[in-house]
């Protein structure tokens, strides 16, 4: 990337001379160091986990000649779109530098209320699902609310929920422990496959889409005199995205056919990464998680930027245990238990979500979801115990977290917090 | 009708001429007074100093302006008129810009981010969505350019990349962005190098120019009778005493200063101005 801006009047050689030797030498060394930073811990942190998920599939893919197949990778969809979901909330306490320990249990109690309130009380598939997010909400307000209103540790306050809602979800279940989903307005969303008609151009759109804005947003720059990536740069983003898109329909369409959740789940990641990057709203959630004190001076109410985070992150939990109960057709007591709450949370800070706040993008639900689902869908076609499966998981999830310490502490180095 | 003519400062004219006047601010913590009936005033295209000893109560003044930490007494003329500050909100609507010594910049955002910083602009007709990045980037360029900031190599740049110099550019480039008509300036040159203070000072010398009231609260007797007009002194949290910048006032401003009597020895942190 070009550092020295067009238009500038003075670039940094003429400026070192009132700066002085030393503010010469010390643009200099920045600019170097900032082309080595940007490779190890920048722009290329998403590429750093598109890297690790290729070392994954070409290990797995030796291993077992299943793994790398049509019905092994709509599987493998499938299987990430409910911890996917969940993730798209984590993403978000994690950039207040936040954590929310309580979504696995939240995402199986609203699972439960919406597959109670189906089948039990017959309600309509639309109106159960949204009871069910309600409560997703409500959680996230009351949570929120005593975390930012009360300045609780949101560690504790959602550890106390992660233990209070497992108990409710039981509650709800009541004696027969079990809820069985009929209603195909609520199985639909993850049994539903689209043809390979609707596939391609779901595809079509979705490039159009992606090269129209690049397009649209560079003339736009072009035309306010700013400076813009050269063509070569967007013609490859635009490539790439296009490529992946056009390789993903290829192969669920030689399938089954492009599932529905996985459509809700990249509609999920493209809505929530807007609503961070292109609204008043996430600036202010970047800020809080960069520097609260500063967020507050600049008159942003922190306290409702916490608290509309923790209900956007219960509210989708509750989705993503909708989604979960919608592939299982039913609701038990173990529900939002089990490792899904370590996973929801592993996959973003894998793909280079900071767990100190700040930094990180909803893609890395995504992509975090895709390494950890691939691992689990991994080792089970190789029949591994679940033991092997927890410390690899594991394994991997403590490298990407010794991996964001060193970015920071290098950062430090540099005089960056 | 007052003479200032700078821009920006005429439109509402005080009747006496201070565009900001404090008047007996109080403020106690617990058990400590921390401020006893302070009074202070800022003209238009003025430069007042602040100084004052470790816990004389400058920063406790000015956060009292800036609204962070409201004064338990007193009373707040801005043009004349009586107002009331509560929060930094109130002090921002007034037209009061605070830069604090901590600058409180988002490290992890860039310099357009951080220049608009609460006050996004956006474009559309829904509230907050989407942001403008565009025309902030191009006001961002054109704010620095009328700040004559060369040192930015590119307003993209994270503020945490920055140097302190570049840092405090942007603080201040950030606080006259919402137009202000007083900057209040918490030790701007504080752990500055020479040259960087020197570009600071000459930033805060371009206030003036544009008929701004700034408060420069400083240690630096030698930054303060560089570019200061007036030097207000605060003691143990009370006046202590009001000089007009010029060099023949600097053994004056240190009695008053360390309440030592003038023919007192100098104190370690005084050489430089005494030189």
């Amino acid at each position: 990337m070009s550092a020295t801006a067009p238009g500038a009047p003075a670039p940094d050689p003429t400026d070192a001379v009132p700066g002085g030797p030393g503010a010469g030498l010390a643009a200099e060394r920045v600019s170097l160091r900032d082309a080595a930073r940007r490779l190890a811990e920048g722009d290329l942190g998403s590429l750093r986990v598109v890297l690790v998920l290729v070392v994954i599939w070409t290990i797995f893919t030796i291993a077992n000649d299943r793994f790398l197949t049509a019905v092994n990778l709509t599987n493998l969809a499938l299987q990430i779109a409910a911890v996917g979901t969940i993730s798209v909330g984590v993403v978000l306490v994690l950039l207040l530098g936040e954590i929310d320990l309580s979504v696995g249990a939240v995402s199986g109690l609203a699972a439960a209320v919406t597959a109670t309130l189906s089948v039990k009380s017959g309600w309509g598939a639309w109106p159960a699902i949204l009871a069910g997010l309600a409560v997703g909400a409500a959680i996230g307000l009351l949570q929120g609310t005593l975390a930012t209103r009360l300045g609780i540790p949101s560690f504790v306050v959602t550890l106390a929920g992660l233990l209070g809602w497992q108990g409710a979800l039981l509650a709800v279940l009541g004696s027969e422990g079990t809820v069985n989903i009929s209603d195909p307005g609520i199985t639909k969303l993850a049994g539903t496959f689209f043809s390979d008609v609707v596939g391609w151009l779901v595809a079509a759109v979705c490039i159009a889409a992606i090269a129209l804005s690049t397009l649209g947003r560079r003339r736009r720059r072009l035309a306010a005199g700013l400076e813009v990536e050269p063509v070569a740069a967007v013609a490859l983003r635009v490539g790439a995205a296009a490529a992946g898109i056009l390789a993903a329909v290829a192969i669920v369409n030689a399938d089954r056919g492009l599932p529905l959740a996985l459509v809700i789940l990249v509609g999920l990641v493209v809505l929530v990464q807007g609503l961070i990057t292109r609204t008043t709203y996430g600036k202010h959630v970047f800020a809080v998680g960069g520097n609260a004190e500063a967020a507050r001076r600049a008159g942003i109410n922190v306290a409702r930027v916490r608290t509309i985070v923790f209900v956007l992150t219960s509210t989708l939990a509750a989705f993503g245990g909708i989604l979960a109960a919608s592939r299982l057709l039913a609701v038990n007591q173990s529900s939002g238990s089990g490792d899904l709450l370590l996973l929801a949370i592993a996959g973003p800070v894998i793909a280079g979500v900071s767990l100190f706040g700040g930094r990180g993008s909803v893609w890395g639900a995504l992509l975090g979801a895709l390494v950890i689902g691939s691992i689990s869908n991994g080792m089970d076609l190789l029949a591994l115990e679940s033991s092997v499966k927890f410390m690899v998981t594991g394994g991997v999830l403590l490298a990407a977290v010794a991996l964001d310490a060193i970015g920071r502490q290098r950062r430090q180095a540099h005089g960056r917090l | 009708m007052t003479t200032e003519t700078q821009a920006g400062a005429s439109r509402a004219p005080a009747t006496d001429g201070a565009l900001l006047r404090l008047r007996g601010i109080s403020k106690r913590f617990g058990a400590v007074q921390a401020l006893s009936a302070v009074d202070l005033e800022v003209h238009a295209g003025e430069v007042v100093a602040l100084v004052g000893d470790n816990g004389a109560g400058k920063s406790t003044l000015i956060k009292a302006v800036a609204g962070v930490g409201p004064a338990d007494e007193g009373e707040i003329h801005l043009d004349g008129r009586a107002v009331r500050i509560n929060n930094p909100h109130d002090s921002a609507q007034l037209g009061i810009a605070c830069v604090y010594q901590d600058l409180a910049l988002c490290d992890n955002l860039d310099v357009v981010d951080n220049l608009f910083l609460g006050r996004e602009q956006t474009r559309g007709p829904v509230r907050g969505v989407p942001v403008d990045e565009i025309t902030m980037e191009q006001r961002a360029r054109e704010l620095l350019d009328s700040l004559a900031v060369r040192t930015l190599r590119s307003v993209r740049a994270e503020v945490g990349t920055l140097s302190g110099g570049q840092r405090q550019t942007v603080a201040i480039a950030r606080a006259m962005l919402g137009e202000p008509r007083i900057v209040i300036l918490d030790e701007p040159t504080a752990a500055l190098g020479v040259a960087q203070t020197a570009q600071v000072l000459s930033l805060v010398g371009r206030l003036r120019e544009r008929g701004l009231g700034v408060i420069l609260v400083s240690h630096n007797l030698a930054d303060v009778f560089t570019v200061a007009d007036r030097i207000a002194v605060l003691r143990l949290g009370r006046n202590g005493g009001e000089f007009p910048a010029e060099s023949r006032h600097q053994q004056a401003v240190v009695s008053a200063i360390t309440g030592a009597p003038e023919d007192g020895g100098p104190t370690p942190n005084d050489e430089e101005a005494i030189e």
